[in-house]
């Protein structure tokens, strides 16, 4: 990990904010899709905070399992709630979930990835270290051990797979920073005098923000499944609250009976992650000035 | 002469960790250099010049270990914590880089690159660091400086890009300025141009500098006194004219009969040393050129030969000098 002293000559510039990238974007054909798929989810959380078609936390058993009809567009549940309307909400807490999660992830990883590559050394090594002994414990190991002491939810689970992604984001950050680090622009920039803070502001943060950004898409996509597991397992979202998670959960013992309510849960968290994967691909592809610049 | 220097090096070592273990890549560099004083830095790549430059700005990886001793207007650098160089450097003491192309940051205005360091290490406000960057960049030759303050570094040829770096070390008028290779990466044409900007500015201000180079003329044109390096060690120093009029060590003479003629294509090898520059990993116990020297013996080979002063203040690490100097040598 040492710094090359002397100057690589044709290393490129970096990615400046590229013109035409909304024209380079339309023509991309996973960006679009994928943010096709992604705004479709989140327009149905949206949705869900201003209308429903039924209220979804109204129980009805005299209507359950009904199947699809003009007035439940995808049919009713065991407990005769909306399937329309438990999607829509579902949507919000995964969005949430996912949202609060990453933000977790992004603001303690980024950090801690931006601290170990600016001091070097120890403090490098014990980053490190901390973030690998992080990594070997699953969110859903790590939402068991938290539910067993603050009892299971929304916040545990929360918390859990924030937590999990801390430790993606340091290694992400640690190993692009070091790149910048080695550039010759900041010696050159350490050369007029300025400090490690400074540098990690103005140099390094900007110049691996679409790195950033890229990872923090598809990081989104492994909240959303592991949102969806803990709920499933019952260690997420708690009921009533819909959730993606739990309305596998309720479908499994009715899988013979009535299999497309597994269905409609399964197919919204795969176009969410679909969704969000083929954002990111697309993203990366836009972002990285190599290959920008080769199209 | 009683002046006291500026800068002080003594017996100036850094071992450096590669792949292959520790390395010594200086050995026993020292020098003086008094305010306004010019100083030339030549030898092949690979001989140590950056590494010399860098541990002199404390820029060295921290794995790197520095002996002896660096002292600035008498105050020791070496061991130096970072948090008080980073006010030394740009301030007191600045760097010019060989590769202008990567030496700017791709995402900040020039402007503003050049009037960082006036802000931070003097009191001014953002408009004055501002004007002033304006009057650097003109002064350094920049054409249309107050419109073009706001252009990112990509907007601007190489040769403009090093004028940019070249305001932005000279920001807050450094007492000492290092320019490692500041024209290897330019265009003939434009090597002279900036040479000379920088040769203008240093004596306009009176700084001090020390020109690092592979090219004999740009060290025979730009300084007052230079030193040879190879392998790590300083193997000739002294006045300029007199390390030309009676070049001592047999690697000076080399590198002199090997200088790329006038005209002649830029990147011309050194073709007659023959031979290569040592792996750091296993440098000679003796002379680090003995392997590649023409008058070596068995005595070259068992210990680092200590400096012999062969003229005023003009000194050469051979002990074969009475042999290169008389009729090997290439003389003027
Ligand atoms: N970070 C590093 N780690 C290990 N070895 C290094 C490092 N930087 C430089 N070296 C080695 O130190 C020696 C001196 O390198 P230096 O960069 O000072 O050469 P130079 O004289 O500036 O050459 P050039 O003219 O090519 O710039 C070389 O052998 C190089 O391989
Ligand atoms: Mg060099």
């Amino acid at each position: 990990m040492s710094a090359p002293l002397t100057a690589s000559a044709g290393t490129a510039a970096i990615a400046r904010p590229v013109t035409g990238f909304w024209r380079r974007a339309l023509r991309h054909r996973s960006f679009v899709l994928g943010s096709v798929l992604s705004l479709f989810v989140l327009g149905a959380a949206l949705l869900s905070l201003v209308w429903t078609p039924w209220s979804a936390y109204d129980i009805d058993v005299a209507s359950k399992l009904h199947p699809p009809s003009a007035s439940h567009w995808l049919g009713t549940d065991v407990l005769g709630r909306d399937i329309v309307s438990l999607l829509l909400v579902g949507a919000r807490s995964t969005i949430m979930v996912g949202v609060i999660a990453v933000g977790i992830g992004l603001s303690f990883g980024v950090g801690l990835g931006l601290v170990a590559a600016a001091r070097k050394g120890w403090t490098e090594e014990l980053i490190m270290r901390m973030s690998d002994f992080t990594f070997a414990f699953p969110a859903v190991l790590s939402a068991i051990m938290l539910a067993a002491v603050a009892g299971p939810g929304m916040v545990t689970s929360i918390t859990a797979i924030g937590i999990f992604q801390i430790p993606t984001f340091v290694r992400v950050t640690r190993g692009s920073a070091n790149a910048i680090w080695a550039r010759e622009f900041v010696l050159a920039a350490r050369a007029a005098g300025k400090g490690s803070f400074r540098i990690t502001i103005e140099h390094v943060l900007p110049n691996i923000l679409s790195i950033l950004i890229v990872q923090a898409t598809i990081q989104f996509a492994l909240a959303i499944l592991a949102e969806a597991a803990l709920s499933y397992l019952g260690l997420g979202t708690q009921p009533p609250q819909p959730s993606w998670g739990r309305m596998l959960n309720d479908a499994q013992t009715l899988l013979f009976q009535s299999p497309m309510l597994a269905v409609y849960p399964g197919a919204a968290i795969a176009i969410a992650v679909l969704g969000l994967n083929l954002l990111g691909d697309g993203l990366r592809d836009l972002l990285d000035p190599r290959l920008a610049r080769e199209r | 002469m009683s002046e006291a220097p500026l800068i002080e090096v003594k017996d100036l070592g850094v071992t450096l960790n590669t792949s292959r273990g520790p390395a010594q890549a200086v050995r026993g560099v020292s020098f003086a250099l008094r305010r306004g004083e010019t100083l030339g830095l030549v030898g092949e790549s690979g001989c140590g010049k950056s590494v010399t430059a860098l541990a002199l700005m404390g820029l060295l990886h921290e794995s790197a270990v520095i002996s002896g001793s660096i002292r600035l207007d008498g105050a020791e650098l070496v061991g130096l914590p970072d948090a008080a160089y980073c006010k030394l450097r740009g301030n007191r003491i600045s760097m010019i880089f060989q590769e202008p192309m990567t030496a700017l940051n791709p995402m900040h205005t020039i402007g503003h690159q050049v009037a960082e360091p006036l802000l931070r290490h003097t009191g001014v406000s953002a408009t004055q660091a501002r004007q002033e960057a304006i009057a650097l960049l003109d002064r350094v030759g920049l054409p249309d400086a107050a419109k073009r303050v706001d252009a990112y570094p990509h907007q601007f040829s190489g040769g403009q890009r090093q004028r940019i770096t070249i305001a932005m070390a000279l920001a807050c008028q450094p007492d000492v300025l290092i320019a490692d290779e500041p024209t290897t990466a330019l265009d003939v044409t434009i090597q002279g141009q900036i040479l000379d900007l920088i040769a203008g500015l240093v004596a306009e201000r009176g700084m001090s500098m020390i020109l690092i180079s592979h090219d004999l003329g740009v060290i025979a044109e730009n300084v007052e006194r230079m030193m040879v390096m190879y392998g790590g060690t300083v193997v000739e120093s002294g006045e300029t004219d007199a390390v030309f009029t009676r070049m001592g060590h047999p690697y000076t003479q080399g590198l002199f009969r090997a200088r790329p003629r006038l005209g002649a294509r830029k990147g011309t090898r050194l073709k007659t040393i023959a031979g290569t520059v040592p792996e750091l990993a296993d440098l000679p116990a003796g002379c680090t050129f003995a392997d590649r020297c023409t008058i070596a013996e068995a005595r070259c080979r068992a210990a680092l030969p200590a400096v012999v002063d062969v003229g005023a203040a003009h000194g050469v690490r051979c002990i074969r000098t009475d042999v290169s100097m008389a009729a090997g040598g290439v003389g003027a």
